[in-house]
């Protein structure tokens, strides 16, 4: 999923600052699953608001998916009544809501982190780049190109520190993890070979597939 | 003799590097390279050591080619994409730069500008790749050029990797870089020479060279704080005790390099000698040494 984190609350208030009212809207899927833009993390955002200054009204939204027009057309009738729309959605959700709405003002609540999964309690790490041209058959399932803070690709540089990273003692070595586990299953080899050069896709992406553009048609 | 012919001689390579500084003023490191000029086979030149942002590694090279000596040019992956990788690689060879040693680099966040994007496009296996394209008359993909290199590639290697894991990815990734070219290998800094000779047995064969890393040791702080924050570097004990009894810490410390030069005459083929800011002794490292 996606991962967020909530930006400070003094620059909430500096971005709303020029809005008497304003409708936060959270986001039903990776934002309430990383905790970030759920339900609950709407509820306290409006409390911490709503108590801010004199004359600005907060109010409340949730749809399921703010990457979707379809559920953002929700909103239609709901947001004439605000002035500004802050958007607790991951950077996509944000951007997807402002293409509905050209009109108004939509402001991201939240940071956008990366893609990645919740390792323990309040622990989230990244686990992919969406880089276009996916290697984890090769590397035990362990992603070099996001997990090795130089996104090598044919071992580890010489940084790595009883078992981690470089760049920080609580984060581990990728080319560690993925000898461990090319041992295990008896493919070590797997590290041997050709050289691998990473291309990289051109962005922004675009994925177009001719059979579905068709059937829409 | 150019390094390359010293390379291809049975001779006992020594090597020794040099870190440019921060700013323009090259005074002491052109100072300490002409005294290091008739003792050494090359003198590397350090990219932006420990991802400190410093004069550069190609222009001190190229001064280094006018006082006539055969420099190594260091290049990290970190600053560069495979553009401007190949392009400082032809520049280089222009300006009379002949060897070449192939880094990944250190991470930005180790040094005085954290923030600065990571490169990281090619890594030290594809660089030496790289360069032996551009020696096949080529760029990377393919196209011809007018003109093409004849370098020298090398590459590092840490024999002290601190795991079994670490260690067994730093020999695969050598053989990776035997492959992709590497002529000579020079090592991490080394203390123990039963852990070197021990690594040693492990590459016993390969065709390439190398040239095991003496750091000197300026004091006994100084080697507690690479134990705990240099990767694959490790000082036993007893040189630690050594450089704290000792009233003499700069004679003591060229006793030290010395041994470590003369143990590895046995071990490998050559030294590459790391004095980080005590150029000026290595001739009395040599000399204690008899090289």
């Amino acid at each position: 999923m996606i991962i967020a984190t909530q930006k400070d609350l003094a620059e909430i208030k500096h971005m709303i600052a020029p809005y008497k009212k304003v409708l936060i809207v959270g986001c039903g899927m990776c934002m309430t699953f990383c905790s970030a833009g759920g339900p609950d993390e709407v509820a306290r955002l409006a409390e911490n608001l709503a108590t801010d200054r004199e004359g600005l009204t907060v109010e409340k939204g949730m749809i399921p998916r703010q990457c979707s027009d379809k559920f953002i057309d929700r909103l239609e009738e709901k947001i004439q009544d605000y002035e500004a729309i802050l958007s607790m959605a991951c950077g996509n959700g944000v951007q997807a809501v402002a293409r509905r709405f050209p009109d108004k003002r939509v402001l991201p609540a939240l940071n956008t982190q990366f893609i990645g999964i919740e390792q323990e309690p309040g622990v989230w790490t990244e686990m992919c780049m969406a880089c276009g041209d996916c290697i984890l058959g090769r590397t035990a399932g362990v992603c070099p190109v996001t997990r090795c803070a130089k996104g090598l690709l044919n071992g580890p540089c010489g940084g790595s520190q009883e078992g981690k990273c470089e760049v920080s003692k609580d984060r581990p070595c990728a080319w560690q993890e993925i000898y461990h586990g090319l041992k295990r299953l008896g493919l070590l080899d797997y590290l041997r070979g050709e050289t691998q050069i990473k291309g990289w896709a051109v962005h922004p992406g675009r994925v177009i597939r001719e059979e579905l553009k068709a059937k829409e048609g | 003799m150019s390094f390359r012919q010293a390379l291809e001689s049975d001779k006992f390579l020594v090597t020794a590097e040099i870190g440019p500084g921060k700013g323009t003023d090259t005074g002491v490191l052109l100072e300490d390279a002409s005294i290091l000029k008739d003792r050494v086979d090359a003198i590397n030149v350090t990219d932006m050591q420990s991802s400190v942002m410093r004069l550069g590694s190609l222009a001190v090279c190229h001064l280094l080619t006018d006082m006539g000596i055969d420099p190594v040019l260091q290049v990290t992956c970190r600053d560069r994409n495979r553009l401007a990788l190949q392009a400082d690689l032809l520049s280089a060879w222009v300006l009379g730069i002949r060897n070449v040693l192939a880094l990944t680099g250190d991470h930005p966040t180790l040094g005085d500008h954290p923030q600065a994007k990571p490169v990281f496009d090619l890594d030290s296996v594809s660089l030496l790749e790289v360069i032996g394209k551009l020696n096949g008359g080529a760029d990377m993909v393919g196209n011809e050029l007018k003109g093409a290199t004849d370098f020298l590639p090398g590459a590092v290697v840490n024999p002290g990797a601190d795991t079994e894991a670490a260690l067994d990815l730093q020999i695969i990734k050598m053989e990776k870089k035997m492959e992709a070219g590497a002529r000579f290998f020079q090592t991490q800094a080394i203390y123990d020479l039963d852990l070197f000779a021990k690594f040693m047995r492990r590459v016993e064969g390969y065709k390439t060279k190398i040239l095991g890393g003496v750091i000197l040791l300026k004091s006994a702080g100084m080697a507690r704080f690479m134990n705990k924050n240099v990767a694959g570097v490790f000082v036993p004990e007893y040189l630690i005790k050594e450089m704290t009894e000792t009233k003499d810490k700069a004679k003591t410390s060229i006793e030290i390099a010395a041994r470590l030069v003369k143990g590895m005459k046995d071990l490998c083929q050559g030294v590459h000698i790391m004095a980080i800011g005590w150029e000026k002794r290595v001739p009395h490292v040599l000399d204690e040494a008899e090289l």
